[in-house]
């Protein structure tokens, strides 16, 4: 939305005109939907700072959000709306403190005596307004976006403990999607404490993983094939009946692998070949 | 009654979609009371083909509805890409071929978890893959 350099300067000039009596309705139509969750002092700064360079964005004449002049506006609205994204607010909550605006317009200016050129001046204002708004939740939805994205790397790296069962003994429990990112991470998770703590036996328990599909058996069997190229042999327990059932129509094959249906019938397993290689040494 | 439900679009663009596929394919397999074998048969099968829709077909989309014949409900489920289609059928649902590095099991082992399976392709004309799983 684009204005000309007349039309900007009214606007600025009107906004300056009301100022004071504009920013206190503005932080009024903000405060009433956030319920207190801001203080009205901290509003009404926010609200003064959009003030002011919104009317310095219209003093330096052909108004455009996208143009260098309105760099400082564009800089207060993204500040706003990312603070108020990682605090938890709703995008109405956020949209609202650029819409108060045209509220405070509307109690501020005479609307009916005003003459046209006022009102068509307004109507202006109204879509540089929704522009800001646009702009508000574009920035306020990346916010989130940002969020998410975030957290997913963390529960990225919650999701994945490799555990020592037992003496020579590591397991690793898989819970939900097993994408490429986090089978990726897996691997090096387990390789690393195979190595740390010196253990001949890793458990890879599937109970979690709700879906065994080609790409998962795949990041699994390639996850063992690494254990065993460091000496460790790897037993996937956690198989049920429903999975068991799909890997076989699948037509996965897990060759000579270990597989058990649960922990306690793998660590099990694995104890025993500890066992019978002790047996095997002191023979 | 499950007639009343209308068919659900997952766009098929990235590897999170192919999460949201599985999630609804379960929510409606859920639903249309499948059970928990079938279940996860036709949630395997929808993950693989919605990979293929992604890694082969550059990305499309699916469509997931609630069927009935009268005597049995069932879910069918179609993807739909624009890609490059599958010049050699036969060669694509052999056992162990693959072009993309994977265990070569995904058309092949979907066909088999499911009751129908249609598939219309060729090459230059994109994917478009049915199936079907009837609650017993």
């Amino acid at each position: 939305m684009g204005l000309t350099a007349e039309e900007s300067g009214r606007l600025a000039a009107l906004l300056e005109t009301h100022a004071d009596k504009l920013t206190a309705s503005w932080t009024d139509a903000v405060a009433a939907p956030l319920r207190g969750r801001l203080t009205r002092a901290e509003l009404l700064r926010q609200v003064q700072d959009l003030h002011r360079t919104l009317v310095e964005a219209l003093q330096a004449g052909d108004f455009d959000l996208s143009a260098e002049a309105a760099a400082s506006l564009r800089a207060t609205l993204v500040e706003m709306s990312r603070s108020r994204a990682r605090q938890g607010f709703s995008a109405a909550e956020t949209a609202v403190t650029v819409f108060g605006l045209k509220k405070a317009l509307f109690d501020v200016v005479d609307v009916r005596g005003a003459d046209p050129q006022v009102l068509a001046d307004l109507l202006a204002l109204g879509l540089v307004i929704d522009d800001l708004g646009l702009f508000t939740f574009e920035t306020y939805a990346k916010t989130r976006e940002e969020l998410i994205a975030d957290q997913a790397e963390q529960l990225l790296e919650l999701a994945t403990p490799v555990v020592k069962l037992w003496e020579g003994v590591v397991a690793i429990p898989l819970v939900g999607t097993l994408d490429s990112a986090r089978a990726q991470v897996i691997m090096e998770r387990l390789l690393e404490t195979l190595v740390e703590t010196g253990s001949p036996y890793a458990i890879i328990d599937i109970t979690g993983v709700p879906a065994v599909d080609t790409q998962v058996a795949q990041h699994i069997l390639k996850t063992v094939v690494a254990a065993r190229l460091m000496g460790a042999e790897c037993i996937i327990s956690g198989i049920r009946p429903q999975i068991a059932q799909t890997i076989v129509a699948l037509g996965i094959e897990f060759g000579d692998i270990a597989t058990k249906a649960s922990l306690a019938d793998a660590l099990r397993h694995a104890l025993r070949m500890i066992e019978a290689n002790r047996k095997a040494r002191s023979n | 009654m499950t007639t009343d439900v209308g068919p659900q679009m997952v766009t098929i663009a990235a590897d999170e979609d192919v999460v949201r596929v599985r999630q609804l394919v379960r929510i409606v397999a859920v639903g249309a009371k499948l059970s928990l074998v079938d279940q996860t048969k036709l949630v395997t099968a929808a993950s693989e083909l919605a990979r293929n829709t992604l890694v082969y077909g550059g990305g499309g989309g699916a469509e997931v509805t609630v069927v009935d014949s009268g005597r049995r409900t069932g879910i069918r489920i179609v993807f739909a890409d624009d890609g490059p289609g599958i010049a050699d059928l036969d060669l694509a649902l052999t056992d162990g071929y693959t072009t993309g590095g994977g265990l070569g099991l995904g058309l092949s082992g979907a066909r088999r978890l499911v009751d129908e399976f249609e598939i219309d392709t060729a090459a230059g004309r994109g994917t478009r893959i049915t199936i079907t799983k009837w609650a017993r």
